[in-house]
């Protein structure tokens, strides 16, 4: 009973189109086709058409909760649709298995006239709730959403976040068998996230659940296996660690072409670590290594290091040292001294800027280079400040 | 959990619903069932929010068809248009008539004018796409109730004494909303994709009225004779006059007709409306 397989996706398909206008006339050709009884599983593009899914199988069990992820434009998005019924598939099969929860969209059909309890009733029996359960489970939604003395003022005189809350304390509410999540937790402060992942969690038990999201600690935190989506395609399914790691890669990667400038006249630059752990306080030591073909034409040229939020962290200057370089292949050992970094992960990139062609910079992402750095706070002491002044 | 346990399974394929007649009609009667308590809702939402920011309110649902026949009053009165034998005041005529005409018009617009404002709804959440339509059924009934105190008003102004021919006014009432839900419907799907329609429909409805019998009694000779006889709306507008007005009926058969086939086509432009969302919602966006 309890590992029931409650979604059931077969060989998905779905396109879409890139121009309005022919995708008005197909909407038009397309509902034609359904009221005549065809059947449209059919496997052609027409022009201007793509795939915005393509050939998407996946199971999901009761307790099992399947990570989403992919890409602005990867799929995501209309996968949840179609399981969730808004829109048809074009090839393949979809299989639900009892009550469908989504939350792809909170807060929809709330009226912003009507007070918060209305809208309770109205988001309620549009989520497939009677008047009698929501009787039952009005106190509940609203204690969760924290909004009590708010109730019974008009929605338009709430902040985004009381919306947000209350969308979610009202489509929880319906406890489903099968949850869909898309991107719900990326807004609304920290302590109700919180509180969401708790709800989501006692939800988990007797649920399938989707969930989709960009935030690798939400993902690691719920999902007991993944899904990669790239162009529409499954890249990865399974392992959730070995998919953040393909995420990762191909948010990374799709930089590569950009790659240094043909014009710098670097023909291929490579970082080389020594190791990938790296304890604060420690020496770290890499190898570089250029292969130029013509005059190094460059104004600046870094090591940069970032976090796992794509923020820069540190840098330092390699220009001294690619400037050495003639043509041909050159590799450095290189050290930098007593690196202290807070403890996390870190990736590596290498940027310049060109000097010829109007300062353009390029920057090369290491995915590969995932630097773990262990160590606390207290190899921090290194640093310890030069005493200006001393009184009393 | 209480209402849909684990073994309901619900399968999405592309092949069209029409495939399966017995499960699509299964499916609707559900839908339509399971649909009353979100489409109350929905149009008690409509309704609050309808004339709320408004300084006339309901004078709204009056106004339309007041300043039509206000101008055919006028210029019938004026003797600039010459309209007679009507068999009543000639103003009591047109307004009846003009008051008609808007429950017909009001039953038109309502089917894209639910797809239109409950767009984000429909594109983010999955519920019976029929509560849209009943909840504007309601509205409907709702404009209409709301015309029936004026046409009271104006019955009882003009002292004209129904006879019993008034049992029929309902169902006169019934066709002509089921009538304007039928071209409704039919223009729907495509007026959600191409605003054309939206913005051609009034125009249409506008012109439509001059030919049909709303400000002028039924004509035999002519053009307006041709399509006396042709117009489908023509014969509701007339028997709902003749009903109220005491008249001997004149066009029993043509309305009886028009009426059951304007029943058939609410039910096809209720199943076209069902197949046609998922891919409306497709090509809309939300």
């Amino acid at each position: 009973m309890s590992n029931e397989v409650l979604i059931k996706v077969e060989g998905v398909r779905k396109k879409f189109c890139r121009s309005l206008k022919k995708s008005l006339w197909y909407g038009v050709k397309d509902i034609g086709a359904e009221m005549l009884g065809g059947s449209r599983q059919h496997n052609q593009l027409r022009p201007e058409e793509f795939w915005a899914v393509n050939g998407v199988s996946f199971q999901v069990r009761r307790g099992e909760c399947l990570g989403l992820i992919g890409r602005n434009g990867a799929g995501k998005t209309t996968l949840l649709k179609m399981l969730n019924g808004l829109i048809k598939p074009d090839h393949g099969r979809i299989e639900m298995h009892g009550r469908v929860g989504a939350l792809i969209a909170l807060g929809a059909g709330f009226n912003p006239i009507l007070t918060g309890r209305e809208n309770i009733y109205v988001n309620g029996s549009v989520l497939g709730l009677t008047k009698k359960e929501i009787d039952e489970k009005i106190d509940d939604i609203i204690d969760f959403a924290e909004i009590r003395e708010f109730i019974d003022a008009p929605v338009q005189s709430y902040s985004s976040g009381m919306q947000v809350r209350l969308g979610f304390a009202v489509a929880t509410a319906l406890e489903p068998d099968i949850l869909l999540l898309d991107e719900v937790l990326a807004v609304g402060d920290f302590a109700f996230r919180t509180k969401c992942f708790v709800r989501i969690s006692s939800l988990l038990s007797r649920a399938a659940v989707i969930f989709v999201s960009h935030t690798e600690e939400q993902l690691i935190r719920i999902c007991s296996s993944g899904l990669v989506l790239k162009q529409g395609e499954i890249s990865y399914l399974g392992d959730l660690r070995e998919c953040l790691n393909l995420y990762r890669e191909s948010m990374t990667g799709s930089e590569r072409p950009v790659v240094f400038h043909h014009d710098a006249g670097v023909k291929e630059a490579e970082i080389k670590l020594s190791s990938l752990e790296h304890l604060s306080g420690e020496d770290l030591i890499f190898e570089l290594q250029y292969t130029v073909d013509r005059n190094v034409d460059l104004s600046l040229h870094a090591l940069v290091l970032f976090d796992e939020a794509v923020a820069d962290v540190a840098a330092c200057d390699l220009l001294p040292i690619i400037k050495n370089v003639t043509t041909g292949t050159r590799s450095y050992r290189c050290v930098i001294q007593a690196l202290s970094l807070r403890p996390g992960v870190y990736h590596f990139g290498l940027e310049a800027l060109t000097t010829s062609h109007g300062s353009i910079l390029v920057r090369k992402h290491f995915p590969e280079l995932r630097l773990k750095v262990g160590g606390s706070i207290a190899h921090w002491s290194d640093y310890t400040p030069k005493v200006l002044l001393a009184e009393g | 959990m209480t209402k849909f346990p684990a073994s309901t399974v619900t399968i999405y394929t592309p092949d069209s619903p029409l495939r399966n007649p017995g499960k699509l009609f299964r499916d609707m009667v559900h839908d339509l069932f399971a649909c009353r308590e979100l489409a109350w809702r929905l149009f008690i939402r409509d309704l609050s929010a309808q004339y709320r920011q408004t300084y006339l309110g309901y004078i709204w649902a009056f106004l339309p068809p007041l300043v039509t026949s206000f101008t055919f009053i006028y210029l019938n009165s004026q003797g600039i248009v010459r309209i007679e034998g009507v068999g009543m005041p000639y103003a009591a005529f047109a307004l009846i008539g003009t008051l008609l005409w808007q429950v017909f018009v009001d039953a038109i617009q309502c089917p894209s004018l639910a797809i239109i404002t409950s767009k984000s709804m429909l594109a983010k959440i999955n519920f019976p796409r029929e509560a849209v339509l009943v909840g504007g059924f309601y509205m409907v009934l709702f404009n209409l109730t709301i015309r029936l105190v004026l046409l009271i008003a104006v019955m009882v102004y003009w002292k004209i004494t129904p006879g019993p021919g008034l049992l029929l006014f309902p169902f006169a009432l019934l066709a002509l909303v089921a009538a304007g839900f039928a071209v409704g419907m039919a223009f729907s799907p495509i007026g959600a994709l191409y605003g054309d329609v939206n913005r051609g429909l009034p125009i249409i409805t506008q012109f439509w009225m001059l030919l049909t019998p709303v400000v002028y009694p039924p004509k035999t000779e002519g053009l307006a004779g041709v399509f006396s006889t042709w117009n489908p709306l023509a014969p509701l507008v007339t028997t709902a006059r003749e009903s109220l007005s005491g008249q001997p009926f004149t066009q029993v058969t043509p309305f009886i007709v028009v009426a059951l086939i304007s029943i058939i086509l609410v039910i096809l432009g209720w199943i076209s409306f069902r197949l046609a969302m998922p891919l409306l919602i497709e090509r809309m966006g939300g």
